[in-house]
């Protein structure tokens, strides 16, 4: 606890130290209000109402002024407020109607002074005139607004707003006479005290109930609102009309505001639903709070600045029963825990990078990059000199790098979407097709993945182990196949390991850009060198190392080779590329390690490894021969993962959909819905639609499929008068008919609507096929021949 | 048109051939099950059974604007009898239908099937085969699956899982508690997100109070005017026809009309008018009320105890609609009876719909919010300033002790009210009619309609029917909202 801050402020010789502190209350509190030495805070709730002083360290009980064996509903508060001029003096505003004045000089235990029980329904606001100390105004659910004298019995004057309930009532503190009213239906109205016949002026401030208001304390015109519709608005009541000169939008329905002392362009807010943090906005810096203060467990109910000069402390009283003292220094601050810089990837590689201009512009100093690929732009916000606040000094400058087209060509991928198979046919006609349609792009090692999985899944019932005995013979050959799905783990690692270690000297920007750049450049360079990049011996160490793995592969060979029997020769050479895999991957990850899809994998064969290890495999291979399918799942979990890693998430999403209920229990359904999002953003971003929406319906993942279920609106416009329709239904608010006519039954067409484009008249789908049969005019009588093909 | 068709009909058609028919538990009438029995179809009935035929129809016959919502909210596409019924109110009707269509069709966290699916477990809750015959059709229609209807054992267990909260919000909503939300929420294979629930929990609530009114005005089942498609005769088909409680039209229809002196309900009449005047304008015993409002509550709410209309064996429950509801035995018992455990009384003021009921709704099922906070407010308000032939009458008071009467019994308490009022101003009878309508319509029956407020319009009497509908869906909305509210927190 000694590490809070502590503060201290002299206020002309009044100072006020402290530091956050908290105290519990016996039951939820509703509203609070402070003593005018800022020493005392009351805090009134349904079945509370006591008195705290304000220590140093702690807040201390000094009164509780619920007397009474069985407290009547007088004491059941919705607001309290103390008197401003009059420490004595305080009013409560009661759930049941009743306006209740205190005397805290009482000599009795029971300080109850008045009794005004004029309003019908529940009292929802009572507020003292800020210098006149007999004025007492109160707002109220039924409607009115009183105002009385408390040197006399009853109300002196009743405001009637007509209209529904009062939420809050504030007289203004410059202006002598004025104050304004708050109304559950949106309005806020200025009265003049004397007047009681006729507000002064009126107007909307928000959709839905405004919950409360708040005069600026120096600048005279400006009254802030805050409503249900989760605003909190400025408005400027200088001129003639009411001016909106500040919005901030917030996460939750607004219930109360309070100007923060001394700073012109501060207010502190807290919600009434949900959210339970208070915050301290920059009107003018309306998206991010300027701070908060977190402590409160339930919703926020009353909030106060402890003094009305000095900026530094809140008191706060809540429904989880604490009472809170912030002290400024302790909120926290979201603007440091934004993130400053943005980054976005363009369809074809493009990057676009944001970020606060010292730190571009310091970059770009020390090191000029690859030239001809970048073309920044810079953005920036001039500030008013005059304005004197620190926050708001941000200027951001945004680069775009380019790259150049073919090499970010992805063509391949937009082919292959289009032509894969994803369901409707049995699995081993998709696996094929999927094959076909990668080898025909020359992307091998992903139609070989198509052949195994078809292998793997459809073919294994069907498989008699006198097959498998005759194929253990061939199987030396073909035996590493699997290496690339095993062995890939290291590399990877490896792979990763030395990105890090380059990306620690240089920041980050620069990694990024010759990350993606080098992938794209690189892409030929890979082919050529990776054989000899990877020492043999490396992959064999680890094979030896690891003879569950090989057991594994083995057995899997062993089916390929029998369904490789009826299948052309140009099988064979396809098999070897896989081998050198492991090094492909190694290669690719340690440039690529970006979400960006690098198109075409490696292509060359290296065979030397081969050899080696497959002797090992034989001696394995024997153990057994007939296995449930999902043994391979590891497997084919670990390429999936591979290619999402890799970047191909194409093909880990539609080798999850065509293998369904076979795999997917392997994968945990967060990696899956990430894979989903990301194809389908991929698809869309192409606008693939068509495309994106099967996979979206083909998807086993409910958060994925349920995106086809949101906005499903569809807007039209109105056929008579060519005005966007409202999304209401069927009828033109403005011509008051029914669009989209039928034109052969005359009904409303609520589904599919098929029209001629010559003279654009329609109907139902059916109605327009049948009538079109017997006959070639329009069925609305226009004589236009229409035609139906 | 195939005439052939069995449309639904009520009324003693029950003579024949009993042996091939099942015996209904609702009216212990005898539902056709075959397709082919000729039927001519009542001529005389309304879309009300209560009400008669005429009174609805001049009033909506002329009337341009409830064709027009019809075509443009109606789901089914056809002036069913709930809005004829309602269009006699059409100010209220259109922001019925809007929210009605909002929940059903429009953008929602519930695939279409499971919010009719939805709807037919809520009616099920009241035995109401009205609605149930209607969203069967609108099930199938937006393409649901067929199976799930023949019980609740053949539908997801997600579904199943609202059993639980469907059951207590129907009767007893003061017991959900945030346990219930939480176990509904809980991460699992059958979870429900938030949204979805609250989506879930708006459309009980709605069904739930318009179960009420369907029982409370009688509603007639409908006449199909074209049951061609075999869909609809195979759903339909299964249940008894009767479908208003206790089809009663007959029994007491004698009874009413001619028990009751004309003389006396007028000077009735007029003492009510005269005491709601005195309400309105001297509230001077405040001084001595203070502390007597808690003990009025508390009367108010044991007196809602006496108020029992009637001793009821124990429904039999006919098969199609029990299929859709577990635990049929639990029904609404009275909040004030259980001195043992002692539930508190829920203080309006502490969680209103206006700051918190809204928001939260609002905040997870955009927009039903504004939909909800405009049918409310348009409920609470709606007057025309009338009472039986008096013109020019400021019923407030009137309405807010039917509104408030209705949460009373369902514990919820407004300590700016004084339930005084409540006692002066309602009836016994009618406080019976509420009690009834709001806790058990399916017991509803006409001579409850009719004993009531005897000089009355039956227009009047569709008003208040919906000021109980509406009071009882902001009393159960409340309760499932708050307890969500408390999870949240």
């Amino acid at each position: 606890m000694e590490k809070m801050a502590r503060v201290t402020t002299a206020l002309g010789g009044n100072t006020i130290t402290g530091r956050t502190m908290f105290c519990h209350l016996d039951a939820p509190a509703n509203a609070i209000s402070v003593c005018r030495d800022a020493a005392q805070v009351v805090v009134a709730g349904r079945n509370i109402f006591k008195i705290y002083s304000i220590e140093e360290d702690q807040f201390v009980e000094k009164l509780n002024l619920r007397v009474g064996r069985k407290p009547s509903l007088n004491f059941s508060c919705a607001d309290v407020v103390w008197h401003q001029m009059d420490e004595n003096l305080l009013a409560t505003a009661a759930t049941n109607g009743v306006v209740v004045t205190w005397n805290l000089g009482k000599p009795s235990r029971n300080k109850q002074d008045q009794l005004f029980t004029e309003h019908k329904r529940t009292v929802n606001k009572v507020c003292f005139h800020p210098t006149e100390v007999y004025m007492l105004l109160s707002g109220s659910q039924d409607g009115y607004m009183k105002c009385f004298d408390l040197r006399k019995k009853d109300s002196v004057s009743t405001f009637s707003g007509q209209s529904e309930s009062v939420r809050d009532v504030q007289f203004s503190i410059r202006d002598y006479f004025t104050f304004a009213a708050t109304f559950e239906n949106g309005n806020v109205q200025l009265w003049d005290i004397r007047r009681p016949d006729r507000y002064e002026r009126m107007f909307t401030a928000h959709n839905g109930p405004v919950f409360c208001c708040d005069w600026h304390p120096e600048d005279r015109g400006w009254l802030a609102t805050g409503g249900r519709d989760k605003m909190v608005k400025v408005w400027d009541m200088n001129t003639t009309r009411a001016k909106e000169i500040y919005c901030v939008q917030t996460i939750a329905s607004v219930a109360r505001v309070k100007w923060r002392p001394e700073c012109k362009h501060h207010i502190a807010t807290c919600s009434m639903m949900v959210d339970h943090n208070i915050y301290v906005w920059d009107v003018r810096r309306p998206f991010i709070p300027s701070a908060m203060f977190e402590e409160h467990k339930d919703v926020t109910t009353g909030i106060v600045w402890r003094h009305l000069h000095d900026p530094y402390f809140l008191l706060s009283g809540s429904k989880d029963s604490t009472l809170y003292q912030h002290i400024f220094k302790d909120a926290s601050q979201p603007i440091d825990r934004a993130n400053p810089e943005g980054l976005c990837y363009s369809l074809y590689g493009d990057l676009a990078f944001a970020a606060k201009e010292s730190l571009i512009s310091s970059d770009s100093n020390r090191k000029p990059y690859i030239g001809d690929r970048r073309h920044p732009i810079f953005f920036k916000r001039k500030l008013d000199p005059t304005e004197q606040f620190e926050y708001i000094s941000s200027s951001s400058a945004l680069s775009v790098f380019e790259t150049d087209v073919e090499s970010g060509s992805m063509d391949w991928f937009v082919h292959t979407a289009k032509q894969y198979a994803l369901a409707g046919r049995p699995l081993a006609e998709l696996c094929d097709h999927n094959a076909k349609v990668a080898k025909g792009l020359d992307r091998n090692q992903v139609a070989q993945t198509w052949t195994m999985l078809r292998i793997i899944y459809s073919s294994l019932g069907t498989v008699s182990s006198a097959n498998l005995n005759h194929s253990i013979g061939k199987g030396s050959t073909t035996l590493p196949l699997m290496n690339s799905f095993n062995l890939k783990d290291i590399p990877s690692g490896l792979g990763s390991e030395s990105r890090l270690d380059r990306s620690k000297g240089e920041s980050r920007t620069e990694n990024i850009l010759m990350d993606s750049s080098s992938t794209l450049i690189n892409n030929e360079d890979n082919e050529e060198t990776e054989g000899s990049d990877v020492p043999a011996d490396y992959l064999l160490g680890d094979v030896e190392g690891d003879e569950d793995d090989l057991y594994m592969m083995d057995h899997e060979n062993p089916h390929a080779e029998e369904q490789e029997y009826s299948l052309p020769q140009e099988a064979f050479p396809l098999r070897h590329e896989i081998v050198d895999n492991p090094s492909a991957l190694d290669h690719l990850q340690d440039k690529a390690d970006s979400p960006h899809v690098s198109g075409n994998e490696a292509e060359t064969v290296s065979l030397t490894p081969v050899e080696s290890f497959s002797l090992i495999s034989i001696s394995h291979s024997l153990y057994e021969n007939r296995l449930p399918s999902d043994f391979f799942n590891p497997i084919v979990r670990d390429t999936l993962l591979f290619y999402a890693e890799q970047g191909d998430v194409q093909t880990a999403v539609s080798v999850l959909i065509v293998l369904g209920d076979r795999i997917r229990k392997e994968i945990d359904e967060q990696t899956q819905e990430h894979w989903y999002t990301s194809y389908i953003d991929l698809l869309q971003r192409f606008q693939l639609w068509n495309i994106s929406n099967e996979v979206i319906k083909l998807s086993t993942c409910r958060a994925i499929n349920c995106l086809n279920q949101a906005s499903t609106t569809l807007h039209i416009n109105c056929s008579n008068c060519k005005r966007p329709m409202s999304n209401r239904g069927w009828i033109c608010d403005r011509c008051r008919q029914c669009a989209s006519m039928c034109a052969v039954c005359h009904h409303v067409v609520k589904g599919l609507f098929v029209w001629c484009q010559g003279c654009s008249h329609g109907g139902h789908l059916q109605h327009i096929m049948k009538w079109l049969e017997t006959s070639s005019h329009c069925p609305a009588g226009c004589g236009h021949l229409c035609e139906y093909t | 048109m195939n005439r052939l068709s069995a449309g639904p009909i009520g009324g003693g058609s029950a003579a024949s051939a009993a042996g091939q028919y099942r015996v209904c538990g609702n009216c212990r009438k005898v539902p056709r099950q075959e397709k082919r029995v000729q039927v001519s179809p009542p001529l005389t009935r309304g879309p009300s059974a209560f009400i008669p035929e005429n009174e609805v129809m001049q009033a909506n016959g002329l009337d341009e604007r409830t064709n027009l919502l019809v075509e443009e909210y109606s789901t089914s596409g056809r002036l069913d009898n709930i809005t004829q019924v309602m269009s006699i109110h059409t100010q209220y009707l259109e922001s019925f239908l809007r929210s009605q269509f909002y929940m059903l069709r429009m953008d929602g966290p519930l695939p279409l099937p499971y919010r009719h699916y939805i709807a037919i477990m809520a009616a099920a809750r009241h035995q109401c085969s009205y609605l149930i015959n209607m969203h069967v059709d609108e099930f199938l229609k937006t393409g649901g699956i067929a199976e799930w209807l023949n019980g609740l054992e053949y539908i997801p267990q997600r579904l199943k899982n609202l059993n639980e909260i469907n059951k207590l919000l129907a009767h007893r909503p003061w017991l959900i508690t945030k346990e219930h939300i939480q176990k509904l929420v809980k991460t699992g294979e059958n979870n429900w997100s938030l949204p979805e629930l609250v989506h879930a929990v708006v459309l009980l609530a709605h069904y739930h109070a318009l179960a009420s009114f369907v029982f409370g005005s009688g509603i007639n089942p409908e006449r199909d005017p074209d049951t061609s498609n075999g869909v609809r005769l195979i759903a339909v088909n299964n249940f008894c026809v009767c479908d208003l409680a206790n089809d009663n039209n007959i029994e007491n229809a004698s009874l009413t009309s001619s028990n009751f002196g004309i003389a006396d309900s007028l000077s009735e009449l007029e003492a009510l008018m005269e005491r709601m005047k005195r309400l309105q304008e001297d509230k001077e015993d405040e001084e001595a009320s203070q502390e007597e409002m808690a003990t009025r509550f508390e009367k108010e709410k044991k007196e809602s105890l006496l108020v029992i209309s009637g001793a009821f064996d124990d429904e039999i429950v006919s098969t199609d609609v029990s299929r859709y509801i577990e635990d049929p035995g639990f029904g609404y018992k009275d909040f004030a009876r259980r001195g043992e455990e002692h539930l508190p009384t829920f203080r309006a003021q502490d969680y209103t719909w206006e700051n918190h009921g809204f928001s939260l709704v609002n905040r997870l099922y955009s927009d039903i919010g504004h939909l909800l906070d405009e049918k409310f407010r348009m409920v609470y308000n709606l007057t025309y300033n009338t009472m039986a032939t008096h013109e020019d009458v400021d019923t407030t008071t009137l309405r807010r002790a039917l509104f408030n009467y209705v949460h009373c019994m369902y514990g919820i308490r407004y300590d700016d009210y004084d339930y005084g009022e409540v006692n002066q101003l309602l009836e016994r009878s009618l406080k019976v009619y509420i009690k009834t309508v709001t806790c058990y319509p399916e017991r509803t029956t006409k001579r409850m309609y009719d004993s009531y407020w005897r000089q009355f319009k039956h227009s009047e009497k569709v008003h208040v029917n919906l000021l109980l509908m509406e009071a009882r869906m902001q009393a159960e909305l409340l309760y499932a909202l708050r307890a969500i509210t408390r999870h949240l927190t």
